[in-house]
């Protein structure tokens, strides 16, 4: 049973954005690069998934710079995957793009039964890869689940979504999901872990071997721009009962939001 | 002349704000304007022909949400009128199903786009890194753009027009799905939802325990607004994942957000600071949120909340 997990390195969310100095992109320099907060949900239900069902193998998959993003692959490997597909790129590819290379490199692996990714990466924030790889396998999914139970031929996944409102849904396998925060709590990868990591197979693929040298995004960022400045806050003096009077007087009179 | 198709989302038999702020992207523009939405609602055609709204594409019978079965509508819509544009509102049912249509139609796909302009040249922007930086999107090719907006950015103007409408229904079968909906529960909530919100009251640790989330629910009320909270006090478990704010949690951007005990963190301030009027209520007056905030109050939030409180439900 294949399952795969797909992660994507994104910037520390302690990271000061910077622009570059032509302002078509972000600068680079001294930026700490994780896993997406919400793989990590993915990856530990891959390998709870793994422990529950011994003959379950999990590989982590990522798209990107090899020398960046191998780090990502050595950690979801010293939490408990057991190996990585690795399609190394400098390209900045849009979501599609990326889908489209991610199917390649799993339909190439032979049969998968289930694949996890996060709901969103925090870099982008377009919460389209993973539904644009199930489409391109043809498999059906489930976003932002917060809850999943397994059975051998269909899994049940619940989610949120406005108002509180929870739907849920039985999907029939090979499958995917995509994780939320609350589906679980990642584990930290342990010490015996992280030396096991590092005699982990990394298989690393280019473009060109799956056959799409030609890939290009249909979509590009450019003319970043950093939010406009804010004027310095008010501060509002005086005891509880004259601050709270000023300041509905601004909100009526100056904001008018009330 | 070129094809904008637009999914619509009714509440309670009229247009969502949401969706208006789709159709407005169109207005007063040479488009070729066709909606479609899924349930029968008899008065959505009279509004719809106030926006210049040629042909509607209704799918009735299905009941309940699935994406399996709206991306075949949708999809079944798409074939038929072959949009240069495909617009929705960014919410968790379109991002639920748009992505795949896009991968089906090899569609250009951007979602939570807070800027757009079709006349005389397309431009799109949108916040990336959670609102840290902004970018424009530039297309490279001539594919259909699939494009979702997020809420409360783009300005409501309806056209007045009244042209005929063409309303033509569709059926949409779900035979042996793969994905089934197994029940669908509500929230109890009436509510906006925080990214819908135009007014956000939102808490932080400083609010000690969580019994104390009363006092935001009560300033809430006569504000009419979405209670919110700082990835703290979700950890703490004194609310839900879903009411965070923050660059792990929701990216808001209503007219007034109100932060109650809330430091200011680097990450919370990246999912609010594009809200137009920010308040912040805190004891400390070197709390980072200050810096990002339009009106300050230094003051312990136990004495300052309730006055608030009561000088709002006189007003
Ligand atoms: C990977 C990662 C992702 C994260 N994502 C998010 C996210 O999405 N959203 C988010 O919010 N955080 C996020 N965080 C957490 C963030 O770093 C902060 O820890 C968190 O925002 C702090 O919450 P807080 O402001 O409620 O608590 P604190 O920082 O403890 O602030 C409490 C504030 O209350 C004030 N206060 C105390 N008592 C009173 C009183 N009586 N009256 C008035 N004021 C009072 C204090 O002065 C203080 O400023 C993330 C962190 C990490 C590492
Ligand atoms: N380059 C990538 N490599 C592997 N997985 C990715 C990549 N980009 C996105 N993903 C997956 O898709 C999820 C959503 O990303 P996005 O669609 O970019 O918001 C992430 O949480 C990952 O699980």
């Amino acid at each position: 049973m294949k399952i795969f997990v797909c992660i994507k390195q994104v910037p520390d969310t302690e990271t000061r954005i910077k622009l570059s100095s032509d302002h078509q992109g972000i600068d680079q320099n001294g930026i700490k690069w994780v896993i997406n907060p919400y793989d990590e949900f993915a990856i530990e239900e891959a390998i709870r998934f793994k422990e529950a069902n011994p003959s379950a193998q999990v590989t982590a998959v990522t798209l990107g710079p090899q020398a960046r993003v191998n780090n990502a692959l050595l950690t979801a490997m010293a939490m408990g995957a057991d190996d990585s597909l690795l399609i190394d790129t400098e390209s900045e590819l849009d979501s599609l793009a990326t889908a489209k290379a991610l199917s390649a490199a799993i339909k190439k692996q032979g049969d998968c039964h289930l694949i996890f990714s996060g709901k969103l990466a925090i870099d982008g924030n377009l919460s389209a890869v993973p539904l644009m790889l199930a489409q391109l396998l043809d498999i059906p999914h489930a976003s932002v689940v917060s809850q999943v139970s397994y059975d051998t031929q269909t899994i049940t996944a619940s989610r949120e979504i406005e108002g509180g409102t929870k739907e849920t849904f039985k999907l029939t396998l090979p499958a995917l999901i995509t994780a939320n925060k609350g589906l679980n709590k990642p584990r930290f990868a342990s010490l015996p872990g992280i030396m096991k990591a590092k005699k982990k197979p990394i298989v690393v693929l280019k473009l060109e071997e799956l056959g799409l040298e030609s890939l290009s995004p249909k979509v590009k960022f450019t003319n970043f721009d950093l939010p406009a400045e804010k004027p310095p806050c008010k501060m509002i003096s005086g005891d509880p009962a004259a601050q709270v009077n000023e300041l509905v007087r601004l909100l009526q009179q100056e904001a008018k939001v009330i | 002349m070129k094809t904008a198709l637009i999914f619509i989302e009714t509440s309670q038999g009229k247009i969502k704000k949401s969706s208006q702020e789709a159709l407005s992207v169109f207005a007063g523009n040479e488009f070729n304007l066709i909606t479609c939405s899924v349930g029968e609602d008899s008065s959505l055609p009279i509004e719809l022909k106030s926006w210049g709204v040629k042909k509607h594409f209704v799918c009735e019978g299905l009941k309940t949400y699935n994406p399996e079965s709206y991306q075949n509508f949708l999809a079944q819509v798409f074939e038929t009128t072959q949009p240069q544009f495909f617009l929705a509102s960014s919410n968790n049912l379109s991002r639920d199903v748009f992505p795949r249509l896009a991968a089906q139609f090899n569609a250009a796909y951007m979602s939570d786009v807070t800027e757009i302009s079709v006349s005389p040249e397309l431009v799109v922007r949108r916040p990336l890194y959670s609102g840290k930086c902004s970018a424009q999107v530039t297309y490279t090719d001539e594919s259909a753009k699939i494009i979702l907006i997020r809420p409360n950015q783009i300005e409501v103007k309806c056209p007045n027009k009244s042209e005929n409408l063409d309303v033509v229904k569709l059926n949409v079968e779900v035979k042996n799905s793969r994905s089934q909906t197994l029940t669908i529960e509500s929230g109890e909530t009436e509510v906006l939802d925080l990214t819908e919100a135009e007014t956000i009251v939102s808490g932080g640790r400083g609010l000690k325990e969580a019994e104390n989330f009363k006092l935001l629910h009560d300033l809430a009320a006569p504000l009419g607004a979405t209670v919110g909270a700082s990835r703290a006090v979700v950890d703490l478990g004194w609310v839900g994942h879903n009411l965070q704010v923050g660059q792990t949690g929701k990216t808001v951007a209503p007219t007034l957000y109100v932060a109650v005990g809330i430091s200011g963190a680097i990450q919370h301030l990246a999912g609010m600071s594009g809200s137009k009027n920010i308040v912040a209520i805190n004891k400390d007056e070197k709390a980072p949120i200050f810096q990002k905030a339009t009106y300050g109050i230094v003051g312990d939030l136990f004495e300052v909340v309730p006055l608030l409180t009561e000088k709002l439900k006189s007003l």
